[in-house]
């Protein structure tokens, strides 16, 4: 029901920011994903403004954004293209969408890890992901990149700040004044 | 000259030759950098897929430890996601004095508070408008023409915010380049995307990104970047982009200031050439490293 309610109001974020929308397809001429997308940007806008929430969600156009901003940069109604499309992956990571979980996992021991040290601890961050994935083959892929980082002394173990948890604060903090709106 | 300096995450790690670089290269400049003191994480492009407000909240707090310290009010960032992430706080409280009101009520729990006094600039923005160009070439003690550069730029230290070179047509990197001898590779990719994260979700399309940007490359001796995710996408997936593409696109890539130390005469040590995944042989016998 939370989950629910949570939705509905993210989603309504991602109306409001596109709603002056006037499907001129700028966004998607300028966007370098729109080979791999079923739905091009523009006709997610659309979908938005006519509500298909599921459809949207269930697309994967917002999971191939890479936030090079390009459309935002150009689009003629100055609407925060890329902002809407990171709205959306926020929307994929709060309800815990089944069909993105790969990508979504990733954004979520980003911030968990950043949230634990202070600072990004690429090892850790990067096992967690790949353990995520419950596929072997990827911890392969992957293998002989990390050794030769860290065989360049590129990946440490620890980070300079003294103070553990030093984000914890932070981050209840944000909890808390997200829950009040 | 002084500034606070932000080098992010990354560059305490995959990058490390970034910060060794930036700093050596600056120090030779005269200008001083303070680092921030336990500086914590911009949060990236990932945090805004989490949650808005700490995608907010990460940066505002790093700004908020630059207002502690004295006598300074501009930032270096060398990194254009941490580049963006510290901009847009910036940018966004301008123009909504409620956003700072919201911030500030999140780092007050933690006794921090911020005004939005501090003035962000990205290490190109700095070596390209506040570094005057004659300074660089009469700093340069190593003549590079006998070098094609190609400037790789990336997204981020450009868009959205278009605040000290062209976001579609960027040039600050070509006079550089020329004032140290080498030459500008003419190209159309400088400001393209090169996947950024998505080389680790979304491989399959990221591939054809880099692919593209390789492939444009080939003339140059070189591809020079200024962010940390666009030199770890262009010179650590070489091998599987070639061996996709079935054609040799290997190429040199390093971080600007390794060149503009480079010309400088500053040894390949201080400039952490070791740590680089992708400079070949040949780049290092032409730049007599």
């Amino acid at each position: 029901m939370e989950d629910l309610k949570q939705k509905q109001s993210l989603f309504k974020d991602v109306q409001k920011m596109v709603q002056s929308c006037i499907q001129c397809g700028t966004c998607s001429s300028s966007c370098l994903a729109v080979p791999a997308m079923e739905h091009t940007p523009r006709h997610i806008w659309r979908l938005v403004q006519l509500g298909y929430k599921e459809e949207v969600l269930n697309s994967k156009t917002f999971i191939y954004c890479a936030s090079c901003y390009y459309c935002t940069l150009r689009c003629p109604r100055g609407l925060p293209l890329t902002q809407a499309m990171a709205k959306l992956k926020e929307i994929a990571v709060k309800t815990n969408l089944k069909k993105h979980k790969s990508s979504m996992n990733f954004y979520k021991y980003f911030v968990k890890n950043v949230c634990c040290h202070g600072r990004v601890n690429e090892i850790e961050l990067m096992t967690n992901y790949l353990i995520s994935t419950k596929n072997p083959l990827v911890f392969l892929k992957y293998a002989p990149l990390g050794m030769k980082l860290m065989g360049k002394g590129k990946l440490p173990f620890g980070n300079a700040l003294k103070e553990k948890g030093i984000l914890d604060v932070l981050f209840r903090k944000v909890k808390e004044v997200e829950g009040k709106i | 000259m002084n500034y606070l300096y932000y080098p992010g995450c990354s560059l305490e790690g995959p990058a490390r030759e970034y910060d060794l670089s930036t700093r050596a290269l600056l120090n030779s400049l005269d200008v001083s950098l303070t680092e921030l003191p336990d500086w914590t994480c911009c949060g990236a492009t990932a945090a805004e897929s989490v949650s808005y407000l700490l995608s907010l909240a990460l940066p505002a707090r790093v700004l908020a430890i630059a207002e502690r310290v004295d006598d300074c009010d501009q930032v270096v960032v060398p990194c254009s996601s941490c580049y963006l992430n510290l901009k847009k706080v910036e940018e966004k409280v301008k123009k909504d004095p409620a956003l700072l009101e919201k911030l500030n009520i999140v780092l007050g729990a933690e006794d921090l508070s911020f005004t939005n006094s501090t003035k962000v600039k990205h290490l190109l923005e700095v070596l390209s408008k506040d570094i005057c160009l004659d300074t660089i070439q009469k700093k340069t003690k190593k003549n590079l023409a006998s070098l094609t550069i190609a400037p790789y730029y990336g997204c981020q230290c450009l868009r959205p915010y278009s605040v000290f070179d062209d976001p579609e047509v960027p040039t600050t990197m070509g006079p550089l380049l020329k004032a140290v001898g080498a030459k500008v590779h003419q190209w159309g990719m400088g400001p393209k995307c090169c996947g950024a994260s998505q080389m680790t979700t979304k491989s399959d399309i990221a591939v054809n990104y880099i692919t593209d940007i390789l492939r444009a490359a080939k003339g140059a001796d070189a591809i020079v970047t200024v962010c940390p995710m666009c030199q770890m996408n262009l010179d650590a997936y070489q091998e599987k982009v070639c061996s996709a593409a079935k054609e040799d696109l290997h190429i040199s890539v390093l971080y600007l200031p390794q060149l503009l130390g480079t010309a400088f005469g500053l040894s390949a040590e201080e400039l952490g050439y070791d740590l680089n995944l992708s400079v070949s042989k040949n780049l290092k016998q032409k730049m007599k490293l």
